[in-house]
C-alpha cells in the first residue's frame, strides 16, 4: 500500500494511522491462539509464562501435559474424543444428504413456496443455541432418545444442514442445467446423470458444506450438555467442565490439537471454495 | 377469431397447454420432493419442539384437572365477593379426597401456596381431617370445613382457587418481566430490589449492542484493508480472520480466560507499561470487561467476512473518480465509498448482534455474576431449578426477539445471500 508521492502530509499520517489500526486487530484476532501453544509445553502446573520459560531455558519446557493428555488414567479425553469423532462423522454424513437433497430441490426453479421452505430449512443457524437446545431435549426425551449417541447425531444433522444447504445452493446458483439435459437426452436416467454429472461439478461445495458441518458438530456444546450423559461426553464438553472447574495444562494441551485440526480444515475449505470458484468460471 | 385458431397438440394428440402444465406440475413435485425429507425431519424433530415449549410455556393444567367437581360448581358462583356457596364446598371436598386417596393433595397444597401463602397448612389440616373420618358428609361442608381454620372463612382464599381454573397461562411471561399476575387479577410489578429479569433483559441488549459496535469499529478497516490489498497479501491476512472462525469456541474462550487472569500477559503489558501497579492487578475476567473483550474477538469474524463480500464489488475507480471530481479523500470515502458498503454494515451488524444476543458459553465462563446473559438464566431454570415452563417462556420471549431481527435482515439482504468463508 505504498501511497503516491503527493499525497498531503495529514493524509499520510492519517494512512499511517488506518496501518496501525489494522495491524492491531489482527493481532487482536489472532494472537490469542498463539499463547496456548507455548504454555501447553509449560513443564510447571501454572498457567502462566515462568522465568525459565522467558529465558528459552529448555528446562522449563516439557510434553508432560500432553503425556497426560493421552495416558493420563483420570482423563476422559481418550473417551471423548471417539465420541466426538464419531458422532460428528455420523452428523456430517446426514447432514450432507438431507441437505443436499434440499439444495437440489431448492435450486429448481420449479420448486414452489421457495422462500419460506429456505427460511424454515436455515433457521436452526439462526435461531439461538440455547433455544435449539431446550427444543431438541424435549423432543429427544419424549422420543426417549435423551443421553444416547443417536440423539446428539440427530440434534447435529439439525444444526448443520443449514451449512450444507447454502454452500451447496450458492454451488448450484452458478451450475448450467443444460448439461443434465444434455446427459438426460444422451438416454442417461436421474440417478446416473446426477452421480456422473452433476454430483462431481457440486462436489467442492458439497464437501466444504460438510466440513461446515464437521466443524459444528464437532464444537458444539450447548446441545450436547442438556442432551449428553456420562457416556456421551464430548471433547467440548469436557473442556468446558475443565474450564469451569479448573483450567488445568492439560487443557492446553488438547486446545493445541484443535487449533492444528481447525488450520488443516481452514487449509481444505479454502483449497476446495477455490477450485469451487474454478470450476464455476469465477475467476478473480 | 381466437377461439377458433386451432389448438397445438403435440405428437400423441394431447394439446400442448394440457402437456406443459402436466410436465410443469411433475417438476414441482419432483422438486418438492427433494426437499421434503429434510423438511419432514426438521419440521418433527425441531420446529414441533418449539411450539411443544410454548405449549409447555402456557400450560397449568395441573390444579384445572385436580379440581374438576370444584370448577364445574364455580360456574355457578354469583357474589365473588362472598363466600362461595355450599356446592363449591362440596365440590372442594370431593376432589380433595380423591386426590388425598391417590396421594396427589400434597402438589395442589404447594400450587395452590404459590398462588396464596398460607394455603399448605390448611389444606393439609383437611387432609388430617379426611384421613381420620371426622367429616359427616351427610351435613353441610361449608360448615365443617369453614371451622376447621379461620382461613377457610377468608373469601380471598376461595377467589385464589378459582384464579388456578383456567387451563392456560401468562403467568410465566409475566414473571420473566418481574411482573405477575394480583389478588384481583390485575398486572402488578414485582418489588423494586427483586427485579432480576428485567436487569438481564437490558444487560443483554446493552451487551449485545455494544459488542455489535465494537465488531463493526475493529472490522470495517480490516474488511476495506482487505479488499483493496492485491490478491496474494489479502490471501495471507484472509487466514488471520478465518482461523479464529474455524477455531472451537472454547480454546478460543480458554485463551482468553488465560490472558485476562490476573497474573496473565494483558495484565503484565499493564504492568510493564506502568499503566498499573503490580500489587495492583485489576480482575479484568468474571466482569463485563471479560465479556466484552472475548466476545468482540469470537464475532469480529462475522463481521469482517460480509462486510468484505460487499467490499470486494466496489470498483475502486469509483474512489478515484469521486477525488478527480475534486473530492478530498476524505469526502470521497464518505460519499462514495461508505453509502455502497451499507448492505455489508447491516448484514455484518444484524449477523453480529443476533449471534451475541443468544450468547450462552462465553459470558458463562469469563462473564462471572456481573457478566451473565438471559441465556444463562434459560440454562439455570433448565438444569437447575427443573422449571422447564419458566425457561420455555423466557426461551420464545428471546426468540420472537432474534425472528424480528432476522426478518428485518431477510427484508435487506435475503437469508439466500448469506456467504460463508
Amino acid at each position: 500500500m505504498a501511497l503516491p508521492s503527493y499525497t498531503e502530509t495529514r493524509y499520510r499520517i492519517w494512512h499511517y494511522i488506518y496501518i496501525a489500526i489494522c495491524t492491531f486487530v489482527f493481532f487482536f484476532l489472532i494472537a490469542p491462539l498463539f499463547v496456548i501453544f507455548p504454555l501447553s509445553f509449560n513443564a510447571e502446573e501454572f498457567l502462566v509464562f515462568s522465568e525459565g520459560m522467558k529465558n528459552l531455558d529448555p528446562d522449563a519446557f516439557s510434553l508432560r501435559w500432553y503425556k497426560d493428555m493421552v495416558y493420563g488414567t483420570k482423563n476422559p479425553w481418550g473417551l471423548a474424543a471417539k465420541n466426538s469423532f464419531i458422532i460428528a462423522i455420523f452428523a456430517t454424513i446426514g447432514s450432507i444428504i438431507l441437505g443436499t437433497l434440499a439444495a437440489l430441490g431448492l435450486s429448481s426453479r420449479h420448486m414452489p413456496y421457495k422462500g419460506i421452505i429456505m427460511a424454515t430449512l436455515i433457521s436452526p443457524m439462526i435461531v439461538p443455541l440455547i433455544i435449539s437446545g431446550v427444543a431438541i431435549f424435549f423432543f429427544m426425551a419424549k422420543a426417549g432418545l435423551a443421553a444416547t449417541h443417536t440423539g446428539i447425531v440427530l440434534a447435529h444433522i439439525i444444526l448443520g444442514t443449514p451449512f450444507v444447504v447454502i454452500t451447496v445452493t450458492a454451488t448450484l446458483s452458478g451450475f448450467d442445467h443444460s448439461v443434465t439435459r444434455a446427459a438426460a437426452s444422451l438416454g442417461s436416467n436421474p440417478v446416473n446423470t446426477f452421480m456422473k454429472i452433476t454430483l462431481p461439478l457440486i462436489l467442492p461445495g458439497v464437501i466444504s458444506g460438510g466440513l461446515f458441518a464437521f466443524v459444528t458438530s464437532f464444537d458444539e456444546v450447548v446441545v450436547v450438555l442438556f442432551l449428553a450423559g456420562l457416556e456421551n461426553t464430548t471433547i467440548p464438553v469436557q473442556m468446558w467442565t475443565g474450564l469451569r472447574e479448573q483450567l488445568s495444562p492439560t487443557i492446553l494441551a488438547v486446545a493445541t490439537c484443535l487449533i492444528i485440526l481447525s488450520t488443516l480444515i481452514l487449509l481444505s475449505a479454502e483449497l476446495l471454495r477455490r477450485r469451487s470458484e474454478r470450476l464455476r468460471g469465477i475467476n478473480r | 377469431m381466437s377461439s377458433e385458431t386451432k389448438k397445438i397438440l403435440t405428437t400423441d394428440g394431447i394439446p400442448l397447454e394440457v402437456s406443459l402444465k402436466k410436465a410443469e406440475k411433475k417438476n414441482k413435485i419432483k422438486a418438492f420432493l427433494l426437499v421434503a425429507p429434510l423438511l419432514l425431519f426438521l419440521i418433527i424433530t425441531y420446529i414441533f419442539p418449539i411450539g411443544d415449549m410454548f405449549m409447555r410455556s402456557v400450560d397449568d393444567r395441573m390444579v384445572t384437572n385436580m379440581l374438576p367437581k370444584t370448577f364445574k360448581a364455580m360456574e355457578k358462583w354469583e357474589n365473588l365477593d362472598e363466600l362461595p356457596p355450599e356446592e363449591v364446598y362440596r365440590g372442594f371436598y370431593e376432589d380433595y379426597k380423591l386426590l388425598a386417596e391417590n396421594q396427589q393433595h400434597g402438589k395442589l397444597g404447594q400450587r395452590l401456596n404459590k398462588e396464596k401463602n398460607g394455603f399448605n397448612t390448611i389444606t393439609k389440616k383437611l387432609f388430617r381431617q379426611i384421613k381420620r373420618k371426622k367429616i359427616d358428609e351427610s351435613a353441610s361442608l361449608k360448615e365443617q370445613i369453614n371451622k376447621l381454620h379461620k382461613r377457610w372463612r377468608n373469601v380471598e382464599y376461595w377467589q385464589a382457587i378459582k384464579r388456578t381454573a383456567p387451563p392456560y397461562t401468562m403467568a410465566k411471561y409475566l414473571k420473566g418481566m418481574d411482573m405477575y399476575f394480583d389478588v384481583d387479577g390485575s398486572i402488578a410489578q414485582v418489588k423494586e430490589d427483586r427485579r432480576i429479569h428485567r436487569i438481564l433483559w437490558l444487560r443483554t441488549l446493552e451487551i449485545a449492542f455494544f459488542v455489535t459496535l465494537f465488531c463493526f469499529v475493529m472490522g470495517y478497516p480490516i474488511a476495506h484493508l482487505l479488499a483493496t490489498l492485491p490478491m496474494k497479501y489479502s490471501n495471507l491476512l484472509m487466514i488471520c480472520v478465518l482461523l479464529p472462525f474455524w477455531t472451537s469456541l472454547l480454546v478460543r474462550t480458554a485463551s482468553w480466560m488465560i490472558l485476562l487472569q490476573q497474573q496473565g500477559l494483558v495484565n503484565d503489558f499493564f504492568v510493564m507499561i506502568g499503566l498499573v501497579a503490580d500489587n495492583n492487578r485489576p480482575e479484568m475476567m468474571y466482569n463485563k470487561v471479560g465479556t466484552y473483550v472475548a466476545m468482540t474477538q469470537i464475532l469480529l469474524p462475522f463481521m469482517v467476512l460480509p462486510l468484505y463480500s460487499v467490499m470486494k464489488t466496489i470498483s475502486p475507480s469509483l474512489m478515484r473518480a469521486g477525488k478527480s471530481l475534486g473530492g478530498t479523500p476524505f469526502v470521497a470515502f464518505m460519499k462514495v465509498y461508505f453509502p455502497l458498503t451499507i448492505p455489508g454494515i447491516g448484514a455484518g451488524c444484524l449477523l453480529c448482534f443476533i449471534l451475541a444476543i443468544g450468547y450462552y458459553i462465553t459470558p458463562a465462563l469469563v462473564g462471572g455474576a456481573s457478566g451473565t446473559l438471559i441465556s444463562n438464566q434459560i440454562a439455570f431454570h433448565m438444569k437447575t431449578t427443573l422449571d422447564w415452563s419458566f425457561a420455555s417462556a423466557m426461551g420464545l420471549m428471546l426468540l420472537s426477539g432474534v425472528l424480528v431481527i432476522y426478518w428485518i435482515y431477510n427484508k435487506l439482504v435475503g437469508v439466500d445471500n448469506i456467504k460463508l468463508g
